[in-house]
């Protein structure tokens, strides 16, 4: 890999390496005393999603994730990190919850996206993934979402409305995955690569187009090989924007977020 | 659609002397039902609201003719017009096979909207049309859809969306994805205005639309036997490794585990809109 600058698909390899930190990995790493919520009150507990309650410097907050696996065994228990309608219930109860205690949330974004399944479908996968978007553009305490790893499609917007929006320099945020844009624009699925480009999917990318707001650097091989100076940064930039976005009334920040939607 | 399925019947039916229909079908007179197999004067069916008359299936429909068969005789009035078709990615070709529908189709985008009055009931109408893009949601159909959203907040109208919908615009890329964030949250606005919103879902509604402001009306209608669903069949198949059973993903099935409010056919929209508007009075 060239030293200055990735290609798209580059990205898009080190964002889904196994090796790559995943939700819970930061959650530990930026977090005191996380303790950890389950279940949507309705169907059951989805792992790809981990949600709970945990201090950021002492300030209680409410933080979840798409948690991908970091092995196979693991990979297979949390369903590759793609959620099923309760794991969008259970964040949905989570933030609510949030907001009653006035709590700030934070959410991290890695998932291929919502799992395309039978069970899925008949638990009304469209429905948990619009609700949340929804109750998210309203919830009257800050949100920040940081894409970690792969934010694909509808699967990852339905944790990714927030006032901050904020990418570690690897990810990658898209419509749907590079193979499948090459699948159905191609009519060739062997076209990821060029897809990747023409996709505009890079952190850089989004930032030109005002989607996301900020871009945390990554090293060169990606943010394994130095997760200390990662999460630092991380840590510092989720306490600086917390404590900014404290400042405005709710009134304030719920219409700011509306604007922030509005001119997309 | 319906010229589709003519182009169908015409490569696999032979045209023979005994079978005048086909010979009819050949200049497009003729369609054939593609659940019942009978063949139908394209007259008798536009006038049948483009249903079935002999086993009910709802054909889809253009905004213009959907349009028509619901709103009171010239009421409508057009919101957003001016909103084009955007290329953010500067994806090739796109702009150009726009360009080319929108003479075919002679429509401007996949979605209409406006204020009209229905039974003489006003409200903010926006009808999505299959014939562009498959109804896929770009930053036009985004766009024209809040600003009917905002309409009816300013103005205190109910609002109904027709959804027909392949899902999100692949060739408008990440752009297509915020307009569910646009749309949903401009909901959540008329929510709090404490407005109607009566979504219907029309064959096929699927993806990003259904992710968004479809799923999220106070009364979801459906018509009979529309195919909704978030991944499409053929996504699930290839996830699952086998064939979906018979009408999943239908109206049907989504009634049965509790998505929609009705199933509604189309001879019945008008009033049961109207008498819905009524009640929120």
């Amino acid at each position: 890999m060239s030293a200055t600058k990735k290609t798209a698909w580059e990205r898009v390899q080190l964002a889904r390496q196994i090796e790559r930190p995943k939700a819970l990995d930061y959650i530990n790493a930026i977090f005191d005393n996380f303790i950890e919520l389950h279940g949507d009150r309705n169907f059951g507990d989805d792992k790809a999603i981990v949600g709970g309650i945990a201090e950021l410097n002492g300030m209680p907050v409410t933080v979840i994730g798409e948690q991908k696996g970091k092995n196979a065994k693991e990979n297979i228990e949390r369903n590759f990190g793609m959620p099923n309608p309760e794991g969008y219930r259970k964040a949905l109860r989570l933030m609510k919850q949030a907001e009653k205690f006035n709590r700030p949330i934070i959410t991290f974004i890695d998932t291929p996206g919502a799992y395309p399944g039978m069970g899925a479908e008949e638990r009304g996968q469209g429905e948990a993934i619009a609700k949340n978007i929804l109750e998210m553009s309203v919830l009257k305490v800050p949100i920040i979402c940081v894409v970690i790893g792969e934010g694909s499609s509808g699967g990852a917007l339905a944790i990714a409305v927030g006032d901050k929006i904020v990418m570690l320099e690897n990810a990658v945020y898209s419509i749907l995955s590079p193979e499948g844009f090459a699948s159905i624009l191609y009519k060739d699925s062997s076209k990821a690569k060029e897809a990747a480009e023409d996709m505009k999917l890079t952190a850089e990318d989004l930032k030109k187009f005002n989607i996301i707001d900020d871009i945390i650097k990554e090293p060169e091989n990606g943010a394994q090989e130095d997760f200390e100076k990662v999460s630092t940064d991380l840590k510092k930039y989720i306490v600086t924007n917390i404590k900014k976005l404290k400042k405005l009334s709710k009134e304030e920040l719920v219409n700011k977020r509306y604007e922030k939607y509005r001119n997309m | 659609m319906i010229i589709d399925k003519v182009k169908k019947v015409n490569s696999e039916e032979k045209v023979t002397k005994r079978n005048e229909k086909a010979a009819d079908m050949m200049i497009g007179k003729w369609v054939k039902c593609d659940r019942c197999k009978e063949i139908i004067y394209k007259e008798d069916l536009h006038k049948n609201l483009s249903v079935c008359p002999n086993c009910g299936k709802h054909f889809r429909l253009s905004s213009r003719r959907r349009i028509n068969q619901l709103v009171d005789e010239g009421t409508f009035e057009e919101i957003g017009k001016d909103i084009v078709t955007q290329d953010p990615l500067e994806f090739k070709g796109y702009l150009k096979k726009v360009e080319l529908l929108k003479e075919k189709t002679k429509i401007e985008e996949a979605v209409k909207c406006g204020i009209c009055e229905i039974e003489g009931e006003k409200l903010v109408l926006g009808v999505m049309d299959g014939n562009f893009l498959m109804g896929s949601m770009g930053s036009a159909v985004g766009e024209r859809i809040t600003l009917a959203i905002e309409m009816a907040i300013e103005k205190k109208l109910p609002l109904v969306l027709f959804c027909v919908s392949g899902g999100a615009r692949m060739q408008e890329g990440i752009i297509s994805l915020m307009q569910m964030a646009k749309t949903s949250s401009a909901i959540a606005k008329l929510n709090n205005a404490g407005l109607l919103y009566i979504s219907v879902l029309t064959d096929p509604t699927t993806g990003g639309v259904t992710a968004s402001f479809a799923s999220l009306g106070d009364i979801i209608l459906a018509e009979p036997n529309a195919l909704i669903g978030f991944a499409g069949p053929r996504v699930i198949e290839q996830t699952i490794k086998q064939k979906l059973p018979e009408g999943f993903q239908s109206s049907e099935f989504l009634l049965e585990h509790g998505f929609i409010d009705k199933i509604v056919e189309r001879k019945d929209m008008r009033e049961t809109i109207a008498q819905l508007i009524r009640l929120h009075k």
